[in-house]
């Protein structure tokens, strides 16, 4: 039995939307792939965030940021 | 620093980055431009109550839905590639991406979503207004979900409203309305929804003249194609307009990347517009590799009209640009190394004098905050890392810059032409017999990608060596990992892109065989 709150029209519209789709579903599985392909692998085996996995703080990231950028005089001087 | 990147690392990190926005740029402008053409349709649906237009809404909604479902998160990898290859840059940046990325992230969350479940779901569930609202919110969300993007990518071809902090490494944002009302981001805006705009109208006609050619759907294809010219001559109207001002724009903000889409290295007043041309093998000429042409059409005076409004206004040239031009007042590029040099010394002694000298660290930081030295230093910072290296390495390809410029151009107003004669000749109702015109129609759909994708390359590829403008140059803003992990996500990537690319094509033919359906009670 349907309630007549808001949040099960809601729902409702939602389900029975899904429920009546055709290329839709395999539309849907397709961006399933997708994000599991993203997110389960290709962002915890691949991307780590360079800055946030190698340092703990800000102060540690900025200070090797800084000499990487003026890597280059130090070059030059030597 | 230079020196110690490993050059294969940027190569395949940039490959990888290309890779990716592209791709992601295959599905991106049929979203923009389809979803106001749908809107647009069931507008027509709504004020005349035909259901003719309602089933005609729901077919070109479909190819949308589809289009819209491959391509949604491909972008995201892009951010992916941010903090992993790009870490230098991502820092650098600081909140100057933060902020229009996340507006974005909640923007395309709530209101693409929203109105998209109703636009698909909601058919008989809600009134026809509130249903056409959703159509054309969803339209306004996803076009207003790429200017936060665009915002942050002008802002990389042309930085302002922000602060560099040197204590922290990372730009600080000044002030937000500068930054999304720059000119260049107001035109990068402009010209790649309208380019959306461009390519889904042409998309619409070529896919509504292959049901004319097969004799099927006529009076569909026929009004698709009519409501699909009239949106396209709009648009490509607009979108020469934008490219005009963007012209403008690269002329003051980005002049090496305007002189070499025109392969122009003699800068001159009256300077023509290379309306088509071929470059032949480059020759030296004063220490630079210069691309001649093997021949060319001109349009006398045109460039500098460009630019100045006026054909006596000067347009440098890379020569100009490199070597620096006194009457003209363009400093050379051996002064800007020079003085980018000292930007970065300078931020290097503030970094050791903040640990063991702090006169000396108030004095060096009061630098950061003068505006006088960050005019005449700090902003051409990415410059000292061409210190003692051939200044060829601050142009950009000059061929690809110059073929990928002009195949946009041309494209540009070839679609115009067949939008005019589309729309000229489906008034007249005489589409169907000009089989000739249909099988060009369909044919410029592919073209419509290329013009698209050129547009791109010009942007990204002609702003080389840059990152940031003027700040911060690719090699020094990719991140120290290891080019074997880069090697296999860009394949990873290629795989996976392509295959999405394969289901697209699939399951759109699939669709468009199937012709639009019965439904519009």
């Amino acid at each position: 039995m349907r309630g007549n709150t808001i949040f099960s029209k809601i729902f409702y519209f939602y389900r029975d939307g899904f429920r009546s789709m055709t290329v839709g579903k395999k539309l849907w599985i397709i961006i399933l792939i997708k994000l599991f392909i993203l997110f389960a692998i290709l962002r915890i085996f691949f991307f780590h965030d360079f800055l946030e996995s190698n340092f703990t703080s800000d102060d540690e990231r900025s200070e090797y940021v800084i000499e990487q950028l003026t890597k280059t005089k130090k070059l030059h001087d030597d | 620093m230079i020196e110690q990147i490993d050059l294969s690392l940027v190569d395949w990190s940039r490959g990888q980055f290309a890779l990716t926005a592209m791709y992601h740029w295959l599905f991106v402008p049929l979203t923009l431009g389809l979803s106001f053409l749908v809107a647009i349709m069931e507008t027509i649906y709504v004020k005349t109550g035909d259901s003719f237009w309602k089933k005609t809404t729901k077919f070109w909604m479909t190819i949308f839905g589809i289009n819209f479902a491959i391509g949604v998160a491909t972008g995201i990898i892009l951010e992916f590639e941010f903090g992993t290859n790009w870490s230098n840059y991502s820092w650098f940046v600081g909140d100057i991406f933060g902020a229009p990325l996340a507006i974005e992230g909640i923007m395309a969350f709530f209101m693409e979503s929203t109105f998209i479940a109703v636009m698909f779901f909601g058919w008989n569930k809600v009134s026809k207004k509130f249903h056409l609202a959703s159509t054309w919110l969803t339209a306004i969300g996803a076009n207003l979900s790429a200017l936060w993007i665009l915002v942050a990518n002008a802002w990389m071809q042309n930085p302002v409203g922000m602060h560099f902090n040197p204590d922290t490494a990372r730009n600080e944002m000044q002030n937000f309305w500068e930054v999304l009302f720059s000119s260049s981001a107001v035109n990068k805006f402009l010209h790649t929804i309208s380019s959306g705009f461009v390519l889904a109208a042409l998309v619409v006609i070529g896919i509504s003249a292959w049901f004319l050619l097969k004799k099927r759907e006529v009076l569909f294809a026929k009004r698709s194609m009519i409501v699909a010219s009239t949106f396209g001559i709009l648009s490509a109207i607009f979108l020469i307009g934008t490219g005009d001002s963007s012209a403008r724009d690269l002329a003051s903000d980005q002049p090496v990347k305007f002189a070499a889409m025109e392969a122009l290295y003699d800068g001159r007043t009256n300077a023509p517009l290379v309306a088509i041309g071929a470059l032949s093998s480059p020759t030296e000429d004063q220490g630079l590799m210069r691309e001649n042409f093997i021949f060319k059409i001109e349009i006398p005076g045109a460039l500098s009209f460009m630019v100045h409004r006026s054909s006596k206004g000067f347009v440098p040239g890379i020569k100009d640009l490199v070597l620096g031009n006194e009457k003209e007042n363009i400093i050379s590029v051996s002064e800007k190394i020079e003085r980018g040099d000292i930007a970065i010394s300078t931020l290097r002694e503030l970094k050791e004098a903040k640990k063991n000298n702090p006169e000396r660290y108030i004095e060096l930081r009061a630098k950061f905050e003068d505006k006088e030295w960050i005019d005449n230093y700090f902003r051409y910072f990415g410059y000292g890392y061409y210190k003692g290296r051939d200044t060829q390495e601050l142009i950009p390809n000059v061929p690809i810059s110059f073929y990928s410029f002009h195949i946009m151009v041309i494209l540009g107003f070839y679609f115009f032409l067949l939008f005019t004669l589309v729309l000229f000749l489906g008034i007249r109702d005489r589409l169907e017999g000009k089989r000739w015109l249909l099988y060009i129609a369909l044919w410029t759909i592919p073209l419509a990608y290329i013009a698209s994708q050129a547009g791109w390359i010009v942007s990204e590829l002609g702003r080389q060596p840059w990152v940031i403008q003027d700040l911060l140059p690719t090699v020094a803003a990719v991140s120290h990992i290891n080019t074997t992990s880069v090697q296999i996500t860009f394949f990873l990537f290629a795989v996976t892109f392509t295959a999405l690319l394969i289901a697209e094509i699939k399951i759109m033919t699939k669709q468009i065989k199937i012709g639009p359906k019965e439904g519009g009670k």
